[in-house]
């Protein structure tokens, strides 16, 4: 772990405050210099410019912020960025095709009308994806159960959970 | 928040070092750095442990026990065949629990420390909480309570203990080991839990610088016919109005051997001893059922408006039973 103090270091040095860290982000690492109580959610936002993840409640109730760390869906809220540096991390702007098409779950969304206002869309799709995975769609009680982490107050749930079916298909195939 | 130092511990002994000093530890930190934001908690200093492999091993595999490292994660655990066919209720504590997104962060030693969802208690100024602040006095008592205990409180505090993992380890007698400065020592996980008493502020019987290594939980029959029951507000994705672990050994329509336990309704895990002898040796039908479930609520003091979680907690132990019955028929 490059720049990352030792207990002993810390206890001698006193407050460090600020860390430096690399963030391996969709792929590309990103060098940064960030206070210790900077969540990852606005490390993504503020600090690399990645705005599709979405601050919701900012407590890890509502899903809004979901991303990948190595593979399994985690809310970004509730992370410090200090903690996610050696982890592959995920985003919304990650999951399309190099050629800009886009992920099979983001047309799933687009075909089945899965949104109103769209804040919660990045969070519900990268829940989707990590629950087909996972193998939690393969019923739509299942899918019901594991993407009741994500909250949409428009309350576009039945498109979504059309979209998860729909989608899951697809990524099999 | 607070401005506080980060560190990754070295190994256990310098995680050991760093609590005795006033570090926290952070794991999951779903909860620790949820607290953070509301200013409730405020450390200085905290300690990862994440990358520290004497608290990760997982091993369902063994003869006399199964053992849960400290860092082994909800989701993993939950999702283990062995547990899901051997001991439903332990893997269904864990699913029915948070969020896929937060069990694939929660670590199981925190998930048995973490805090109460009492809202006067995460709410801050200006109520009054014992538990965030002691002496100031308790809110809940005379506000809107709900959510709040009907067995196991004080005029000092009535908040619930929220978790539903350790409601199904103390139905199994799990252990947990632990290390201090002192060295390691073991607890039943039904010692680990304080009710409120006089000082509710303190919750439980870790000392301030012993940290959980692993749990253990010693290899039953029990286990097979068992379940996880949780009742909630909403269909998924909440914490329990009224829970139950239960878990039975059958002989035909007789009970050789039983276990249940309540969430959502104490100040702690809450074994229900009494029920348990009542129900062994006697049929189990659903006239029984229902009276070990009247039986588990004895003693239970509603408030305000709360009362309607006896009827629920009485109608849930009765439910878990049946379904821990059924499924020591077919196993």
């Amino acid at each position: 772990m490059t720049a990352m103090v030792t207990l002993s270091q810390a206890q001698s040095q006193r407050a460090v405050a600020r860390h430096g860290v690399t963030l391996t982000v969709n792929g590309a690492d990103h060098a940064l210099s960030i206070d210790a109580r900077t969540s990852l959610l606005d490390a993504l936002r503020e600090h690399i410019g990645l705005t599709g993840a979405k601050k919701g409640c900012d407590h890890g109730q509502c899903g809004a912020c979901t991303v990948h760390i190595d593979g399994r869906r985690v809310v970004s809220c509730l992370k410090l960025g200090v903690q996610a540096q050696g982890g592959e991390i995920t985003t919304i702007e990650g999951i399309g095709a190099a050629d800009g098409a886009l992920h099979p779950m983001q047309q799933a969304f687009i075909d089945h009308d899965a949104l109103q206002c769209g804040y919660c869309t990045p969070g519900q799709i990268m829940s989707a994806i990590a629950c087909v995975r996972e193998g939690h769609a393969s019923s739509l009680d299942d899918i019901r159960e594991y993407m009741s982490g994500n909250l949409c107050r428009c309350g576009a749930y039945v498109g979504i959970v059309a979209a998860i079916e729909d989608a899951a298909a697809r990524m099999k195939g | 928040m607070r401005q506080f130092d980060y560190v990754r511990a070295a190994d256990l002994g310098d995680a050991v070092r760093a609590l005795s000093g006033g570090a926290k530890l952070l794991a999951g930190g779903t909860t620790l750095y949820d607290l953070m934001k509301l200013r409730i908690e405020q450390p200085e200093h905290i300690v990862d442990i994440n990358h520290l492999s004497e608290l990760k091993r997982f091993d369902t595999s063994g003869s006399s026990e199964l053992v849960f490292g400290a860092l082994s994660r909800m989701s993993d655990v939950a999702a283990n065949p062995l547990l899901i066919r051997d001991y439903p209720a332990i893997s269904e504590s864990l699913w029915r629990a948070a969020s896929q997104q937060l069990r694939n962060m929660a670590s199981l030693g925190g998930n048995l420390l973490q805090r109460t969802r009492c809202p006067y208690f995460r709410g801050g100024e200006p109520y009054a909480c014992n538990k965030r602040e002691p002496g100031s006095g308790c809110a809940a008592i005379e506000g809107l309570d709900r959510g709040q205990a009907l067995l196991g409180m004080s005029h000092a505090c009535s908040a619930v203990y929220p978790g539903d993992f350790a409601i199904a380890l103390i139905a199994f007698d799990a252990r947990v080991d632990l290390i201090g400065p002192r060295g390691e020592r073991t607890i039943s996980v039904e010692q680990l839990h304080r009710e409120p008493g006089e000082t509710p502020h303190i919750e439980t019987t870790l000392g301030p610088d012993e940290i959980i290594v692993r749990i253990r939980v010693p290899v039953t029959q029990l286990g097979r016919a068992s379940t996880y029951l949780k009742i909630r507000d909403r269909e998924s994705y909440a914490f329990a109005l009224a829970s139950a672990a239960v878990a039975l050994e059958m002989d035909g329509d007789m009970v050789r051997d039983a276990r249940v336990a309540l969430g959502g309704l104490a100040t702690r895990p809450w074994r229900a001893r009494g029920t348990e002898r009542k129900l062994i040796g006697g049929p189990l039908n659903e006239q029984t059922a229902r009276d070990a479930g009247e039986a588990a609520l004895e003693g239970a003091a509603p408030g305000h408006s709360n009362a309607f979680r006896i009827e629920l907690g009485i109608r849930t132990v009765a439910e878990a039973l049946m379904t821990a019955r059924k499924r020591g028929l077919t196993s």
